[in-house]
Protein backbone atom coordinates (compact mmCIF):
# COMPACT_ATOMS: atom_id res chain seq x y z
CA UNK A 1 0.00 0.00 0.00
CA UNK A 2 1.31 3.42 -0.96
CA UNK A 3 1.58 5.91 1.90
CA UNK A 4 -0.65 8.97 2.07
CA UNK A 5 1.01 12.10 0.71
CA UNK A 6 0.17 15.78 0.60
CA UNK A 7 0.11 17.23 -2.89
CA UNK A 8 -1.75 19.42 -5.36
CA UNK A 9 -4.35 18.04 -7.73
CA UNK A 10 -2.14 18.90 -10.69
CA UNK A 11 0.81 17.09 -9.13
CA UNK A 12 -1.30 14.02 -8.34
CA UNK A 13 -2.50 13.95 -11.95
CA UNK A 14 1.10 13.95 -13.22
CA UNK A 15 2.12 11.14 -10.85
CA UNK A 16 -0.96 9.15 -11.85
CA UNK A 17 -0.27 9.58 -15.57
CA UNK A 18 3.12 7.93 -15.15
CA UNK A 19 1.75 5.25 -12.85
CA UNK A 20 -1.05 4.19 -15.20
CA UNK A 21 1.57 3.35 -17.81
CA UNK A 22 1.20 6.30 -20.16
CA UNK A 23 3.51 6.44 -23.17
CA UNK A 24 3.60 10.17 -23.71
CA UNK A 25 2.59 13.61 -22.48
CA UNK A 26 2.52 16.60 -24.82
CA UNK A 27 1.64 20.01 -23.43
CA UNK A 28 2.15 23.71 -23.30
CA UNK A 29 2.22 25.60 -19.98
CA UNK A 30 -0.70 27.69 -18.77
CA UNK A 31 -1.94 28.66 -15.30
CA UNK A 32 -3.59 27.06 -13.33
CA UNK A 33 -2.31 23.68 -14.54
CA UNK A 34 1.42 24.31 -15.10
CA UNK A 35 2.33 21.98 -12.21
CA UNK A 36 1.34 19.04 -14.41
CA UNK A 37 4.30 19.43 -16.76
CA UNK A 38 6.53 20.80 -14.00
CA UNK A 39 5.94 17.64 -11.96
CA UNK A 40 6.53 15.41 -14.97
CA UNK A 41 9.82 17.22 -15.64
CA UNK A 42 10.88 16.70 -12.03
CA UNK A 43 9.88 13.02 -12.01
CA UNK A 44 11.72 12.36 -15.33
CA UNK A 45 9.68 9.30 -16.33
CA UNK A 46 11.71 8.95 -19.55
CA UNK A 47 14.50 7.63 -17.32
CA UNK A 48 12.28 5.05 -15.60
CA UNK A 49 9.21 3.93 -17.56
CA UNK A 50 10.35 5.41 -20.86
CA UNK A 51 7.37 7.77 -21.01
CA UNK A 52 7.94 10.79 -23.27
CA UNK A 53 7.33 14.25 -21.79
CA UNK A 54 7.45 17.00 -24.36
CA UNK A 55 6.76 20.72 -24.21
CA UNK A 56 5.37 21.48 -27.64
CA UNK A 57 5.63 24.89 -29.31
CA UNK A 58 1.90 25.48 -28.88
CA UNK A 59 -1.35 23.85 -27.75
CA UNK A 60 -2.23 23.14 -31.39
CA UNK A 61 1.01 21.27 -31.82
CA UNK A 62 0.52 19.36 -28.54
CA UNK A 63 -2.95 18.07 -29.45
CA UNK A 64 -1.72 16.97 -32.88
CA UNK A 65 1.12 15.06 -31.22
CA UNK A 66 -1.56 13.37 -29.14
CA UNK A 67 -3.52 12.65 -32.34
CA UNK A 68 -0.46 11.01 -33.85
CA UNK A 69 0.49 9.07 -30.74
CA UNK A 70 -3.06 7.82 -30.29
CA UNK A 71 -3.15 6.72 -33.94
CA UNK A 72 -0.24 4.41 -33.11
CA UNK A 73 -2.20 2.90 -30.21
CA UNK A 74 -0.06 4.69 -27.65
CA UNK A 75 -1.42 5.82 -24.30
CA UNK A 76 -1.03 9.58 -24.67
CA UNK A 77 -2.28 12.67 -22.91
CA UNK A 78 -2.22 16.44 -22.82
CA UNK A 79 -3.32 19.07 -20.34
CA UNK A 80 -4.19 22.73 -20.53
CA UNK A 81 -6.54 25.40 -19.23
CA UNK A 82 -9.52 27.04 -20.92
CA UNK A 83 -7.88 29.31 -23.54
CA UNK A 84 -5.40 26.56 -24.38
CA UNK A 85 -8.14 23.95 -24.59
CA UNK A 86 -10.00 26.17 -27.06
CA UNK A 87 -6.90 26.04 -29.27
CA UNK A 88 -6.97 22.24 -29.13
CA UNK A 89 -10.55 21.88 -30.36
CA UNK A 90 -9.77 21.16 -34.01
CA UNK A 91 -7.51 18.32 -32.92
CA UNK A 92 -10.11 16.99 -30.52
CA UNK A 93 -12.68 16.79 -33.31
CA UNK A 94 -10.20 14.84 -35.47
CA UNK A 95 -9.35 12.49 -32.60
CA UNK A 96 -13.05 11.85 -31.94
CA UNK A 97 -13.65 11.30 -35.68
CA UNK A 98 -10.72 8.91 -35.88
CA UNK A 99 -12.10 7.07 -32.82
CA UNK A 100 -8.81 7.39 -31.02
CA UNK A 101 -8.18 6.91 -27.31
CA UNK A 102 -6.49 9.70 -25.39
CA UNK A 103 -6.74 11.74 -22.21
CA UNK A 104 -7.12 15.52 -22.07
CA UNK A 105 -7.12 17.53 -18.84
CA UNK A 106 -8.83 20.91 -18.76
CA UNK A 107 -8.11 22.78 -15.53
CA UNK A 108 -10.65 25.53 -16.17
CA UNK A 109 -10.13 29.23 -15.51
CA UNK A 110 -12.36 32.26 -15.86
CA UNK A 111 -13.24 33.29 -19.39
CA UNK A 112 -14.22 34.11 -22.06
CA UNK A 113 -11.10 35.21 -23.87
CA UNK A 114 -7.83 35.17 -21.99
CA UNK A 115 -9.91 35.87 -18.88
CA UNK A 116 -8.56 35.30 -15.37
CA UNK A 117 -6.47 32.52 -13.89
CA UNK A 118 -8.97 31.77 -11.11
CA UNK A 119 -11.34 28.78 -11.09
CA UNK A 120 -14.33 28.50 -13.41
CA UNK A 121 -16.68 25.88 -14.85
CA UNK A 122 -17.73 27.82 -17.90
CA UNK A 123 -16.29 25.26 -20.34
CA UNK A 124 -19.12 22.79 -19.66
CA UNK A 125 -20.80 23.39 -23.02
CA UNK A 126 -17.47 23.13 -24.84
CA UNK A 127 -16.72 19.86 -23.06
CA UNK A 128 -20.00 17.98 -23.29
CA UNK A 129 -21.63 19.44 -26.39
CA UNK A 130 -18.51 19.35 -28.54
CA UNK A 131 -16.17 22.35 -28.69
CA UNK A 132 -14.90 21.28 -32.08
CA UNK A 133 -16.93 20.79 -35.24
CA UNK A 134 -19.18 17.86 -36.05
CA UNK A 135 -21.38 15.44 -34.13
CA UNK A 136 -19.04 13.96 -31.57
CA UNK A 137 -18.74 13.46 -27.84
CA UNK A 138 -15.87 13.05 -25.47
CA UNK A 139 -16.34 11.04 -22.30
CA UNK A 140 -16.09 13.72 -19.61
CA UNK A 141 -15.01 12.96 -16.04
CA UNK A 142 -15.27 15.69 -13.38
CA UNK A 143 -12.97 15.08 -10.39
CA UNK A 144 -13.67 17.00 -7.17
CA UNK A 145 -10.66 16.05 -5.05
CA UNK A 146 -6.93 15.46 -5.26
CA UNK A 147 -7.61 11.75 -4.74
CA UNK A 148 -9.84 11.70 -7.82
CA UNK A 149 -7.15 13.55 -9.79
CA UNK A 150 -4.95 10.56 -8.95
CA UNK A 151 -7.60 7.88 -9.52
CA UNK A 152 -9.23 9.12 -12.72
CA UNK A 153 -6.36 8.95 -15.24
CA UNK A 154 -6.35 5.17 -15.03
CA UNK A 155 -10.16 5.05 -15.37
CA UNK A 156 -9.97 7.55 -18.22
CA UNK A 157 -7.54 5.44 -20.24
CA UNK A 158 -9.56 2.30 -19.52
CA UNK A 159 -12.67 3.98 -20.97
CA UNK A 160 -10.69 5.61 -23.79
CA UNK A 161 -9.38 2.27 -25.05
CA UNK A 162 -12.62 0.39 -24.34
CA UNK A 163 -14.64 2.79 -26.52
CA UNK A 164 -11.83 4.14 -28.73
CA UNK A 165 -12.79 7.64 -27.68
CA UNK A 166 -11.10 10.73 -26.25
CA UNK A 167 -11.69 11.23 -22.53
CA UNK A 168 -11.63 14.66 -20.94
CA UNK A 169 -10.98 15.25 -17.27
CA UNK A 170 -12.76 18.54 -16.59
CA UNK A 171 -11.58 20.24 -13.46
CA UNK A 172 -10.75 23.73 -12.27
CA UNK A 173 -8.15 25.77 -10.41
CA UNK A 174 -9.54 24.77 -7.01
CA UNK A 175 -8.90 21.07 -7.53
CA UNK A 176 -5.70 21.68 -9.49
CA UNK A 177 -4.11 24.05 -6.96
CA UNK A 178 -5.43 22.57 -3.72
CA UNK A 179 -3.31 20.20 -1.65
CA UNK A 180 -4.98 17.26 0.05
CA UNK A 181 -4.17 13.83 1.32
CA UNK A 182 -3.74 11.42 -1.55
CA UNK A 183 -2.80 7.79 -1.94
CA UNK A 184 -1.30 7.31 -5.39
CA UNK A 185 -2.29 4.30 -7.49
CA UNK A 186 0.11 1.34 -7.73
CA UNK A 187 2.42 1.79 -10.74
CA UNK A 188 1.60 -0.25 -13.82
CA UNK A 189 4.20 -0.93 -16.51
CA UNK A 190 3.78 0.57 -19.99
CA UNK A 191 2.36 -1.89 -22.51
CA UNK A 192 4.81 -3.71 -24.75
CA UNK A 193 4.59 -3.31 -28.54
CA UNK A 194 3.05 -6.81 -28.74
CA UNK A 195 0.40 -5.83 -26.20
CA UNK A 196 -0.40 -2.63 -28.11
CA UNK A 197 -0.80 -4.54 -31.39
CA UNK A 198 -3.08 -7.04 -29.67
CA UNK A 199 -5.17 -4.39 -27.90
CA UNK A 200 -5.33 -2.01 -30.87
CA UNK A 201 -5.58 -3.99 -34.15
CA UNK A 202 -6.65 -0.71 -35.80
CA UNK A 203 -3.51 1.19 -34.85
CA UNK A 204 -0.82 2.36 -37.27
CA UNK A 205 1.85 0.20 -35.74
CA UNK A 206 3.37 -1.02 -39.00
CA UNK A 207 1.95 -4.19 -40.55
CA UNK A 208 3.37 -6.47 -37.84
CA UNK A 209 2.62 -9.54 -39.96
CA UNK A 210 -0.81 -8.32 -41.07
CA UNK A 211 -1.58 -8.49 -44.80
CA UNK A 212 -2.62 -4.85 -45.15
CA UNK A 213 -1.66 -1.48 -43.73
CA UNK A 214 -3.82 0.41 -41.26
CA UNK A 215 -4.54 3.95 -42.40
CA UNK A 216 -5.78 6.66 -40.07
CA UNK A 217 -7.87 9.31 -41.74
CA UNK A 218 -10.95 11.36 -40.92
CA UNK A 219 -11.56 12.37 -44.54
CA UNK A 220 -14.50 10.69 -46.28
CA UNK A 221 -15.72 12.51 -49.38
CA UNK A 222 -18.69 10.23 -50.09
CA UNK A 223 -21.55 11.56 -47.95
CA UNK A 224 -23.33 8.18 -47.80
CA UNK A 225 -20.23 6.65 -46.27
CA UNK A 226 -19.74 9.63 -43.95
CA UNK A 227 -23.30 9.27 -42.73
CA UNK A 228 -22.63 5.60 -41.98
CA UNK A 229 -19.56 6.61 -39.96
CA UNK A 230 -21.65 9.13 -38.05
CA UNK A 231 -24.31 6.52 -37.35
CA UNK A 232 -21.68 4.20 -35.91
CA UNK A 233 -20.34 7.04 -33.74
CA UNK A 234 -23.80 7.79 -32.43
CA UNK A 235 -24.39 4.10 -31.64
CA UNK A 236 -21.19 4.14 -29.63
CA UNK A 237 -22.28 7.25 -27.72
CA UNK A 238 -25.61 5.60 -26.84
CA UNK A 239 -23.69 2.57 -25.56
CA UNK A 240 -21.54 4.87 -23.42
CA UNK A 241 -24.69 6.58 -22.11
CA UNK A 242 -26.14 3.19 -21.14
CA UNK A 243 -23.06 1.87 -19.39
CA UNK A 244 -20.81 4.57 -18.06
CA UNK A 245 -22.86 7.06 -16.02
CA UNK A 246 -21.26 7.76 -12.66
CA UNK A 247 -22.62 9.93 -9.85
CA UNK A 248 -22.01 10.61 -6.19
CA UNK A 249 -25.06 10.98 -3.97
CA UNK A 250 -24.79 12.98 -0.75
CA UNK A 251 -27.65 12.89 1.79
CA UNK A 252 -30.18 12.21 -0.96
CA UNK A 253 -31.91 9.34 0.89
CA UNK A 254 -34.29 11.55 2.85
CA UNK A 255 -33.83 14.74 0.83
CA UNK A 256 -36.78 16.99 0.02
CA UNK A 257 -34.61 19.17 -2.20
CA UNK A 258 -31.57 18.40 -4.31
CA UNK A 259 -28.58 20.47 -5.31
CA UNK A 260 -26.83 19.45 -8.52
CA UNK A 261 -23.21 20.45 -8.98
CA UNK A 262 -19.97 18.99 -10.30
CA UNK A 263 -16.31 19.26 -9.36
CA UNK A 264 -15.21 21.68 -6.66
CA UNK A 265 -18.62 23.37 -6.63
CA UNK A 266 -20.19 20.09 -5.50
CA UNK A 267 -17.97 20.16 -2.42
CA UNK A 268 -19.06 23.71 -1.60
CA UNK A 269 -22.67 22.54 -2.08
CA UNK A 270 -22.05 19.78 0.46
CA UNK A 271 -21.07 22.45 2.99
CA UNK A 272 -24.18 24.46 2.08
CA UNK A 273 -26.21 21.29 2.48
CA UNK A 274 -24.75 20.76 5.97
CA UNK A 275 -25.68 24.36 6.90
CA UNK A 276 -29.25 23.92 5.67
CA UNK A 277 -29.60 20.57 7.41
CA UNK A 278 -28.51 22.23 10.66
CA UNK A 279 -31.60 24.42 10.20
CA UNK A 280 -33.77 21.34 9.67
CA UNK A 281 -34.06 21.67 5.89
CA UNK A 282 -33.56 18.31 4.20
CA UNK A 283 -31.28 18.92 1.26
CA UNK A 284 -29.00 16.51 -0.59
CA UNK A 285 -26.41 16.85 -3.34
CA UNK A 286 -26.22 14.96 -6.62
CA UNK A 287 -22.74 15.20 -8.10
CA UNK A 288 -22.41 14.03 -11.69
CA UNK A 289 -18.97 12.42 -11.94
CA UNK A 290 -19.48 11.83 -15.66
CA UNK A 291 -20.77 14.94 -17.46
CA UNK A 292 -20.95 12.97 -20.68
CA UNK A 293 -22.64 10.59 -20.28
CA UNK A 294 -24.92 12.86 -18.25
CA UNK A 295 -26.91 11.21 -15.42
CA UNK A 296 -30.24 11.67 -17.19
CA UNK A 297 -32.04 8.85 -15.40
CA UNK A 298 -30.74 9.83 -11.96
CA UNK A 299 -32.04 13.36 -12.46
CA UNK A 300 -35.44 12.31 -13.80
CA UNK A 301 -35.83 9.75 -10.99
CA UNK A 302 -34.90 12.39 -8.44
CA UNK A 303 -37.50 14.73 -9.94
CA UNK A 304 -40.18 12.25 -8.86
CA UNK A 305 -38.92 12.39 -5.28
CA UNK A 306 -37.84 15.93 -4.40
CA UNK A 307 -39.76 19.22 -4.38
CA UNK A 308 -37.16 21.17 -6.31
CA UNK A 309 -33.59 21.54 -7.52
CA UNK A 310 -30.83 24.09 -7.22
CA UNK A 311 -28.03 23.76 -9.78
CA UNK A 312 -24.83 25.53 -8.79
CA UNK A 313 -22.03 26.25 -11.23
CA UNK A 314 -19.12 28.62 -11.68
CA UNK A 315 -20.68 29.88 -14.89
CA UNK A 316 -23.75 31.79 -16.09
CA UNK A 317 -25.63 28.47 -16.10
CA UNK A 318 -24.67 25.70 -18.49
CA UNK A 319 -25.20 22.28 -16.88
CA UNK A 320 -28.49 23.64 -15.54
CA UNK A 321 -29.86 23.28 -19.10
CA UNK A 322 -29.24 19.53 -18.96
CA UNK A 323 -30.75 19.33 -15.48
CA UNK A 324 -33.88 21.14 -16.71
CA UNK A 325 -34.05 18.92 -19.79
CA UNK A 326 -34.20 15.82 -17.62
CA UNK A 327 -36.42 17.23 -14.87
CA UNK A 328 -38.60 18.10 -17.86
CA UNK A 329 -40.79 20.60 -16.08
CA UNK A 330 -41.79 18.20 -13.30
CA UNK A 331 -40.27 20.36 -10.56
CA UNK A 332 -38.73 23.83 -10.32
CA UNK A 333 -35.02 24.00 -11.18
CA UNK A 334 -33.31 27.09 -9.78
CA UNK A 335 -29.79 28.20 -10.60
CA UNK A 336 -27.03 29.94 -8.69
CA UNK A 337 -23.69 30.79 -10.25
CA UNK A 338 -20.61 32.96 -10.00
CA UNK A 339 -18.53 33.86 -13.03
CA UNK A 340 -15.17 34.99 -14.29
CA UNK A 341 -13.06 33.28 -11.62
CA UNK A 342 -15.26 34.03 -8.60
CA UNK A 343 -16.09 31.06 -6.37
CA UNK A 344 -19.49 30.77 -4.67
CA UNK A 345 -19.38 30.41 -0.89
CA UNK A 346 -21.44 27.82 0.98
CA UNK A 347 -23.26 30.69 2.73
CA UNK A 348 -24.23 32.29 -0.60
CA UNK A 349 -25.49 28.97 -1.91
CA UNK A 350 -27.59 28.32 1.20
CA UNK A 351 -29.06 31.84 0.98
CA UNK A 352 -29.83 31.45 -2.70
CA UNK A 353 -31.44 28.08 -2.04
CA UNK A 354 -33.74 29.58 0.59
CA UNK A 355 -34.57 32.63 -1.52
CA UNK A 356 -35.35 30.71 -4.69
CA UNK A 357 -36.85 27.44 -3.47
CA UNK A 358 -38.31 28.28 -0.06
CA UNK A 359 -39.14 31.90 -0.99
CA UNK A 360 -37.51 33.02 2.26
CA UNK B 1 -12.31 18.03 15.83
CA UNK B 2 -12.26 20.44 12.93
CA UNK B 3 -10.22 23.64 12.62
CA UNK B 4 -10.70 26.11 9.82
CA UNK B 5 -7.67 28.36 9.51
CA UNK B 6 -6.47 31.14 7.24
CA UNK B 7 -2.90 32.44 7.20
CA UNK B 8 -2.29 35.73 5.40
CA UNK B 9 0.61 38.10 4.90
CA UNK B 10 3.11 39.43 2.38
CA UNK B 11 4.33 37.14 -0.38
CA UNK B 12 7.76 35.88 0.70
CA UNK B 13 6.88 35.67 4.41
CA UNK B 14 6.41 31.93 4.19
CA UNK B 15 2.62 32.04 4.48
CA UNK B 16 2.04 29.18 2.04
CA UNK B 17 4.83 27.03 3.43
CA UNK B 18 3.62 27.56 7.00
CA UNK B 19 0.20 26.35 5.87
CA UNK B 20 1.79 23.37 4.16
CA UNK B 21 3.78 22.47 7.27
CA UNK B 22 0.57 22.58 9.30
CA UNK B 23 -1.38 20.52 6.77
CA UNK B 24 1.35 17.92 6.41
CA UNK B 25 1.61 17.53 10.19
CA UNK B 26 -2.16 17.00 10.27
CA UNK B 27 -1.91 14.34 7.58
CA UNK B 28 0.85 12.52 9.48
CA UNK B 29 -1.31 12.64 12.59
CA UNK B 30 -4.05 10.82 10.66
CA UNK B 31 -6.32 13.81 10.03
CA UNK B 32 -8.09 14.93 6.89
CA UNK B 33 -6.51 18.12 5.54
CA UNK B 34 -6.96 20.66 2.75
CA UNK B 35 -4.56 23.45 1.77
CA UNK B 36 -6.03 25.97 -0.63
CA UNK B 37 -3.90 28.95 -1.69
CA UNK B 38 -5.19 32.18 -3.13
CA UNK B 39 -3.26 31.68 -6.36
CA UNK B 40 -3.85 34.98 -8.12
CA UNK B 41 -0.95 36.75 -9.80
CA UNK B 42 0.85 36.93 -6.42
CA UNK B 43 4.38 38.22 -6.13
CA UNK B 44 6.98 39.02 -3.50
CA UNK B 45 5.74 42.02 -1.57
CA UNK B 46 2.14 41.43 -2.62
CA UNK B 47 -0.37 39.72 -0.37
CA UNK B 48 -0.70 35.98 -0.10
CA UNK B 49 -3.04 33.76 1.86
CA UNK B 50 -3.82 30.12 2.34
CA UNK B 51 -6.80 28.33 3.84
CA UNK B 52 -5.95 25.20 5.82
CA UNK B 53 -8.56 22.84 7.22
CA UNK B 54 -7.60 20.06 9.64
CA UNK B 55 -10.42 17.70 10.53
CA UNK B 56 -11.21 14.25 11.90
CA UNK B 57 -13.90 13.85 9.21
CA UNK B 58 -13.89 14.23 5.41
CA UNK B 59 -13.80 17.90 4.38
CA UNK B 60 -16.53 19.27 2.12
CA UNK B 61 -15.69 22.77 0.93
CA UNK B 62 -11.99 23.67 0.96
CA UNK B 63 -12.97 27.36 0.71
CA UNK B 64 -14.47 29.33 3.57
CA UNK B 65 -16.02 32.66 4.51
CA UNK B 66 -15.42 32.43 8.29
CA UNK B 67 -12.53 30.90 10.20
CA UNK B 68 -11.83 29.47 13.65
CA UNK B 69 -8.28 30.81 13.54
CA UNK B 70 -7.01 33.78 11.52
CA UNK B 71 -3.26 34.48 11.36
CA UNK B 72 -2.36 37.86 9.86
CA UNK B 73 1.18 39.03 9.24
CA UNK B 74 0.60 42.44 7.66
CA UNK B 75 -1.90 45.28 7.83
CA UNK B 76 -3.75 44.58 4.55
CA UNK B 77 -4.36 41.02 5.79
CA UNK B 78 -5.62 42.31 9.16
CA UNK B 79 -7.99 44.66 7.33
CA UNK B 80 -9.25 41.86 5.11
CA UNK B 81 -9.59 39.04 7.61
CA UNK B 82 -10.40 40.52 11.04
CA UNK B 83 -14.10 40.49 10.17
CA UNK B 84 -13.86 36.86 9.09
CA UNK B 85 -13.01 35.36 12.48
CA UNK B 86 -15.96 33.34 13.82
CA UNK B 87 -17.39 34.80 17.05
CA UNK B 88 -15.35 33.24 19.87
CA UNK B 89 -12.57 32.44 17.39
CA UNK B 90 -8.92 33.37 17.47
CA UNK B 91 -7.00 36.18 15.73
CA UNK B 92 -3.21 35.99 15.85
CA UNK B 93 -1.08 38.82 14.50
CA UNK B 94 2.51 39.92 14.32
CA UNK B 95 2.64 43.57 15.48
CA UNK B 96 5.52 44.32 13.10
CA UNK B 97 4.42 47.07 10.69
CA UNK B 98 0.84 47.08 11.96
CA UNK B 99 -0.72 50.52 12.12
CA UNK B 100 -3.75 49.56 14.18
CA UNK B 101 -4.87 46.99 16.74
CA UNK B 102 -7.74 44.57 16.08
CA UNK B 103 -11.09 46.05 17.06
CA UNK B 104 -13.29 42.99 17.54
CA UNK B 105 -14.41 42.33 21.14
CA UNK B 106 -16.16 38.98 20.48
CA UNK B 107 -12.98 37.08 19.61
CA UNK B 108 -9.72 36.15 21.35
CA UNK B 109 -6.77 38.22 20.10
CA UNK B 110 -3.15 37.16 20.38
CA UNK B 111 0.08 38.91 19.51
CA UNK B 112 3.14 36.99 18.36
CA UNK B 113 6.17 39.29 17.84
CA UNK B 114 7.75 36.83 15.42
CA UNK B 115 9.53 39.35 13.16
CA UNK B 116 11.25 41.01 16.12
CA UNK B 117 12.17 37.72 17.81
CA UNK B 118 13.46 36.18 14.59
CA UNK B 119 15.59 39.26 13.89
CA UNK B 120 17.06 39.30 17.39
CA UNK B 121 17.92 35.62 17.12
CA UNK B 122 19.25 36.05 13.58
CA UNK B 123 16.73 33.42 12.48
CA UNK B 124 14.70 35.28 9.86
CA UNK B 125 14.73 32.20 7.65
CA UNK B 126 12.49 30.33 10.06
CA UNK B 127 10.27 33.35 10.80
CA UNK B 128 7.10 31.45 9.98
CA UNK B 129 7.94 28.71 12.47
CA UNK B 130 7.84 31.27 15.31
CA UNK B 131 4.34 32.15 14.14
CA UNK B 132 3.31 28.49 13.87
CA UNK B 133 4.71 27.84 17.35
CA UNK B 134 2.52 30.65 18.67
CA UNK B 135 -0.55 29.27 16.92
CA UNK B 136 -0.01 25.75 18.25
CA UNK B 137 0.51 27.06 21.78
CA UNK B 138 -2.95 28.66 21.68
CA UNK B 139 -4.65 25.74 19.95
CA UNK B 140 -2.87 22.41 19.57
CA UNK B 141 -4.38 21.78 16.12
CA UNK B 142 -1.55 19.31 15.51
CA UNK B 143 1.19 18.12 17.85
CA UNK B 144 4.64 19.71 17.59
CA UNK B 145 6.19 16.25 17.14
CA UNK B 146 4.24 15.78 13.92
CA UNK B 147 5.29 19.24 12.71
CA UNK B 148 8.92 18.21 13.13
CA UNK B 149 8.32 14.80 11.55
CA UNK B 150 6.66 16.56 8.62
CA UNK B 151 9.60 18.90 8.16
CA UNK B 152 12.02 16.01 8.35
CA UNK B 153 10.10 14.15 5.66
CA UNK B 154 9.55 17.12 3.35
CA UNK B 155 12.94 18.85 3.60
CA UNK B 156 15.65 17.48 1.33
CA UNK B 157 18.40 15.74 3.30
CA UNK B 158 20.90 18.53 2.51
CA UNK B 159 18.70 20.94 4.48
CA UNK B 160 18.29 18.71 7.54
CA UNK B 161 20.86 20.90 9.31
CA UNK B 162 18.04 23.49 9.50
CA UNK B 163 15.79 21.20 11.56
CA UNK B 164 17.13 22.27 14.99
CA UNK B 165 16.59 25.97 14.13
CA UNK B 166 13.04 25.17 13.06
CA UNK B 167 12.35 23.25 16.25
CA UNK B 168 13.81 26.02 18.41
CA UNK B 169 11.63 28.59 16.61
CA UNK B 170 8.56 26.40 17.08
CA UNK B 171 9.18 26.25 20.83
CA UNK B 172 10.15 29.91 21.13
CA UNK B 173 6.98 30.93 19.25
CA UNK B 174 4.96 29.27 22.01
CA UNK B 175 6.81 31.37 24.60
CA UNK B 176 6.42 34.78 22.95
CA UNK B 177 2.72 34.59 22.07
CA UNK B 178 0.52 36.55 24.46
CA UNK B 179 -3.17 37.28 24.69
CA UNK B 180 -4.24 40.91 24.22
CA UNK B 181 -7.17 41.85 26.42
Amino acid sequence: MEEARLMKGNEAFAHAAIRCGADGYFGYPITPQSEVMETLQVLKPWETTGMVVLQAESEVSAINMVYAGASCGKMVLTSSSSPGVSLKQEGVSYIAAGELPCLILNCMRGGPGLGTIQPSQADYFQSVKGGGHGDYHMIVLAPCSVQEMADFPSLAFELAFKYRNPVLMLTDGVVGQMMEKVVLPEPKPRRTMEEIVKQCPWATTGRMGRGSSNVMTTLELVPEKMEDRNTLLQEKYRLIEENEVRVEEYHLDDAEYAMVAFGSTARICKSACEMLRAEGIKVGVLRPITLFPFPKKQISDLAKKVKGFLTVEMSAGQMVEDVRLNVNGAKPVAFYGRQGGMIPSAEEIAESFKAQLLKK
Amino acid sequence: MKREIVIAGFGGQGVLSMGKTLAYAGLLQGKEVTWMPAYGPEQRGGTANVTVIVSDDPISSPLLQKYDIVVVLNQPSMDKFESKVKPGGVLIYDPNGMTRRPERKDIRVFEVPATKTAEEAGQQKVFNMFVLGGLLKIDQVVENDFVMLGLKKSLPERHHNLLPANEAALIKGGEIVKEIK
